[in-house]
């Protein structure tokens, strides 16, 4: 099958039911993309297809055959990593791919958010060391 | 010159005397308050490669060859296995080996909790080793489970002796209380969940074993490994260069590590055995689950005369008694006090340290309970918290105890609830409480650091420690640069490999910062005095009054050198200083200490409760890195308000079987449930009796005394009180329907 991801377009054959997530880690060495449940329910996997934030775990890999597929790796020079880091909105940072590429769709859409809107579009990426107010921060003062 | 001296070793709470090579001199403390470097927020240093993806954690570890596990565990709370058949599973495609109770020490065939490991399989792919595990037959003898912990103790099944403790003459005390409070308190059970799971990858090099792994001690998985295995400790070399949280449940090695070695082994290929969730929540451990009898008299100024209390920790097949007791024993002056705690053995998953074990439970039920008394009473819950300071001028004075000053503090947000309460609107009520804090968190020895300088006049800092991601490199990068004198991008720090530095401390007990960071300091100060030595033989001057500042070698007549002109001077050669932490103040109680003050909302016709505001002041030494420290209270906070709302673990009260195993039904605290407000204020005092930084930890702290000040801000809201974690509508709307009942009763009998 043909995968389109972060511009570039890679052949590869993955067998019925691997999952986007697995295929970008294992096929594709894109490791940033991280599984913290493998049930979507944490949000640690989330990637970009189409500019939609996706949870890839529970992404069938054929499914987006041929569609734009985002990863963090994508997002290297998005002024949301600069910003993450600037107001300490990571500890462990396991979940902070699948954060910034949930946010960079927040901000993409609406550049300037309320808290509360980001408190509601947030809330299905987990972070067990509650770096949560500062994520807040990284996203409100994004532009900065 | 290497000394060998004997010093005291505290692991949360229990002292041991330990033998201790110190070989550096004694440094001075640097001056309190803010360095050019120390003191100042700074962003992590490893920030941009955890958020850019390039991070690499053990669960991204990828070896050509890598075989995948998967693991049978018990569908049973308690069950003997009475057969297994692994030659369906071994015969399954893509299966390389298989083995069961006979082949390994953590497989068992008796099983004592549900998610026990009994049966493992490696495989090309994951979906295969768990294909195959499906086609283990296994005939079990399936038991009765003990799974309430009061039965257990009744019945005598525990896991220590009880443990008994006794000050004073408590009989005495009560009959002299003019007040009397009593009641019991019950915390559940929370699963630590960290993001990345348990994870272990093992790869043999003839007879060394490389063991990749989630861990928060690389050298303690080094010497577990050895010994189960024979082998001589440096045959195992441990790495572990990020890592996706722990919060206690990766102290030790883990089923899965020794799984992996051995199916590696077998295999002559290096094996990942990673958990899933659902095995996370189900066999990685927990904070057990507690009840607390407590009783506690007082005079009518508010004086403790007496403190009781029965605790039954919950704690599961096996595992460690927590010390629940301890807040009652430590945080409060009183004459006469007298516990006893039971280790109930139960057919539950074995406990784990989970963000200051027993002292979050426990200070849940002591910090209620005086507040009970002080609303008995009429008394302030401040001023009877001043009243009863505990100065401890015994055998065992503290190294620093800045409580007061914190209370002191606390006092613009205690005076809020007056302006809080008057918000209250209709059926939502709302109120302000507090609680304190006391834990450990003076870390020890051993531990050591090395620094490296090169011909560029850069540094590096090299220990094989791990950074669980409490922001451990950046403070021990600043430390080291405050030293040297350096930039803070002139710092590089290598750690997470035990064949490539010295050993290093666990990073638990809020222990890494204090331990670690006096032999990063010493390490940077004896590469500092070796540059000043090259300095003084190159430009003719007396060491003495040489010193390193802005990138600078200084001379006190005016003149200087920068560093890389001076280190440069070496070309290929390379300046190497070593440092080791010293011991602890001999005699002295190292403790953190602190006091939080909460605001909430009450529903009272949902029973909804919310979190508005959440002041915390903490007292732990010097401050390292603001900014991260901050995160770290705020963290704690989180979780702690998880602990306290809406996270537990529930069993089938009939077969024990784990309902909570993944995180739908498990509900962590999300983003849309943090405070509006979180203020941090820490002291940042350097203690004068702590090594030569007087930093203490602070991990675990902002978690201790979290759920109590919510419980007391809800007691101060509306009159309920809630005894029993966490606090959901149903207990919140038990609580307020008991306090109505009770307001009832007083109105029906007045006072004769």
């Amino acid at each position: 099958m043909e995968l389109v991801v972060n511009g570039g377009s890679y052949s590869l054959e993955a067998p019925v039911g691997r999952s986007l997530a697995e295929t970008l880690r294992d096929a594709l060495g894109l490791t940033g993309t991280k599984i913290g449940c493998n049930e979507g329910h944490c949000g640690a996997c989330t990637v970009l297809v189409d500019g939609v934030p996706t949870l890839s775990c529970i992404t069938l890999v054929h499914t987006v055959e041929g569609r734009d597929v985002t990863t963090i790796e994508g997002l290297r020079d998005h002024p949301l990593v600069d910003s993450f880091v600037r107001a300490d909105a990571l500890q462990c940072g396991f979940c902070t791919p699948g954060q910034i590429v949930s946010a960079s769709a927040l901000v993409g859409a609406n550049p300037e958010p309320t808290r509360e809107q980001i408190r509601h579009q947030m809330a299905g990426n987990l972070c067990r060391c509650g770096a949560y107010p500062k994520i807040e921060e990284a996203i409100v003062s994004w532009r900065d | 010159m290497a000394r060998l001296i004997k010093t005291e070793k505290e692991v949360e709470g229990r002292y041991e005397d330990v033998w201790l090579v110190v070989e550096e001199d004694a440094l001075d403390q640097w001056p309190a308050g803010p360095g050019e470097i120390v003191g100042r927020p700074t962003p992590r240093i490893t920030g941009a490669q955890r958020a850019r993806g390039e991070a690499r954690y053990t669960a991204d570890v990828q070896l050509p060859g890598m075989l995948h596990t998967a693991v049978l565990r018990s569908p049973h709370a308690y069950a003997r296995v009475k057969s297994i058949d692994l030659s369906l599973a071994l015969a399954a495609p893509g299966v390389r080996a298989a083995i069961g109770p006979d082949d390994l020490d953590v497989l068992v065939d008796e099983a004592g909790y549900p998610g026990v490991a009994v049966a493992a399989v490696a495989a090309d792919t994951f979906d295969a080793a768990r294909d195959a595990v499906a086609l283990i037959e296994v005939d079990w003898d399936v038991l009765e489970p003990v799974l309430d912990p009061d039965e257990a103790v009744v019945r005598k099944q525990l896991l220590i002796e009880p443990r008994r403790y006794e000050r004073g003459d408590v009989e005495r005390g009560f009959a002299e209380a003019d007040a009397v409070v009593e009641a019991e308190f019950r915390t559940q059970t929370v699963l630590h969940n960290s993001m990345e799971t348990h994870q272990t990858v093992c790869e043999w090099q003839g007879d060394r074993l490389d063991v990749y792994v989630s861990t928060q001690f690389i050298w303690g998985v080094r010497d577990e490994v050895a010994e189960q295995l024979g082998l001589p400790p440096d045959k195992v070399r441990v790495v572990c260069e990020f890592m996706g949280g722990g919060f206690g449940s990766k102290n030790g090695a883990g089923d899965h590590t020794f799984i992996a070695a051995e199916l590696a082994r077998r295999t002559g290929r290096p094996v990942r055995c990673a958990l899933t969730r659902r095995e996370e929540n189900q066999a990685t451990g927990n904070r057990n689950a507690t009840i607390q009898r407590l009783k506690a008299g007082a005079r009518s100024d508010g004086t403790l005369v007496a403190l009781s209390g029965e605790f039954v920790n919950a704690v599961g097949w096996s595992g460690w008694t927590a010390t629940t007791e301890g807040p009652m024993q430590m945080l409060y002056a009183c004459d006469n006090v007298e516990t006893v705690t039971y280790g109930a053995k139960i057919n539950t998953p074995p406990m784990r340290a989970f963000r200051a074990p027993g002292f979050v439970e426990g200070t849940f039920g002591l910090e209620c309970l005086l507040d009970e008394l002080a609303a008995k009473l009429d008394l302030d819950p401040l001023e009877v918290r001043r009243l009863n300071y505990s100065h401890a001028d015994d055998d065992r004075p503290y190294s620093s105890k800045r409580l007061m000053e914190c209370y002191k503090r606390a006092e613009p947000h205690w005076e809020r609830r007056h302006e809080v309460r008057a918000r209250s609107d209709g059926a939502w009520k709302r109120g302000v409480g507090l609680a304190s804090q006391v834990w450990y968190g003076g870390g020890g020895p051993p531990s050591y650091a090395w620094v490296r300088l090169g011909a560029d006049g850069r540094a590096t800092v090299i220990t094989a420690m791990q950074d669980i991601g409490t922001g451990t490199a950046t403070a021990m990068a600043q430390i080291a640069a405050e030293e040297l004198g350096l930039p803070l991008d002139s710092v590089d720090f290598v750690l997470g490999d035990s064949a490539r530095g010295p050993y290093a401390s666990i990073s638990a007990g809020s222990s890494t910062t204090p331990s670690m960071g006096p032999a990063v300091r010493a390490a940077a100060a004896d590469a500092g005095s070796q540059i000043l030595e090259i300095a003084a033989q190159r430009y003719d001057q007396e060491q003495r009054v040489l010193s390193l500042k802005d990138g600078q070698v200084v001379s006190s007549d005016g003149g200087s050198w920068p560093v890389a002109e001076v280190v440069g001077l070496l070309e290929d050669a390379q300046i190497l200083g070593k440092g080791a932490r010293g011991p602890n103040p001999a005699g002295m109680q190292v403790l953190t200490f602190g006091v939080q003050v909460v605001e909430v909302s009450v529903d009272t016709e949902t029973g909804e409760v919310q979190v508005d505001r959440v002041a915390a002041i903490h007292d732990v030494g010097r401050v390292i890195n603001p900014l991260g420290a901050s995160s770290q209270v705020e963290g704690g906070i989180i979780q702690g308000i998880g602990h306290t709302l809406s996270e537990e673990r529930l069993l089938d009260p009939q077969t024990g079987t784990i309902l909570t195993q993944s995180l739908d039904a498990y509900r962590l605290p999300t983003i849309a449930d943090v405070p509006p407000e979180i203020v941090t204020e820490l002291l940042d005092i350097p203690d004068e009796h702590l090594t030569n930084l007087g930093s203490k930890g602070l991990g675990e702290p902002p978690i201790v005394p979290i759920a109590a000040a919510i419980a007391n801000a809800i007691r101060d809201a509306t009159g309920a009180d809630v005894r029993s974690l966490p606090i959901s509508r149903e207990e919140m709307l038990r609580a307020l329907r008991e306090a109505r009942e009770r307001q009832q009763e007083k109105v029906a009998t007045p006072a004769s």
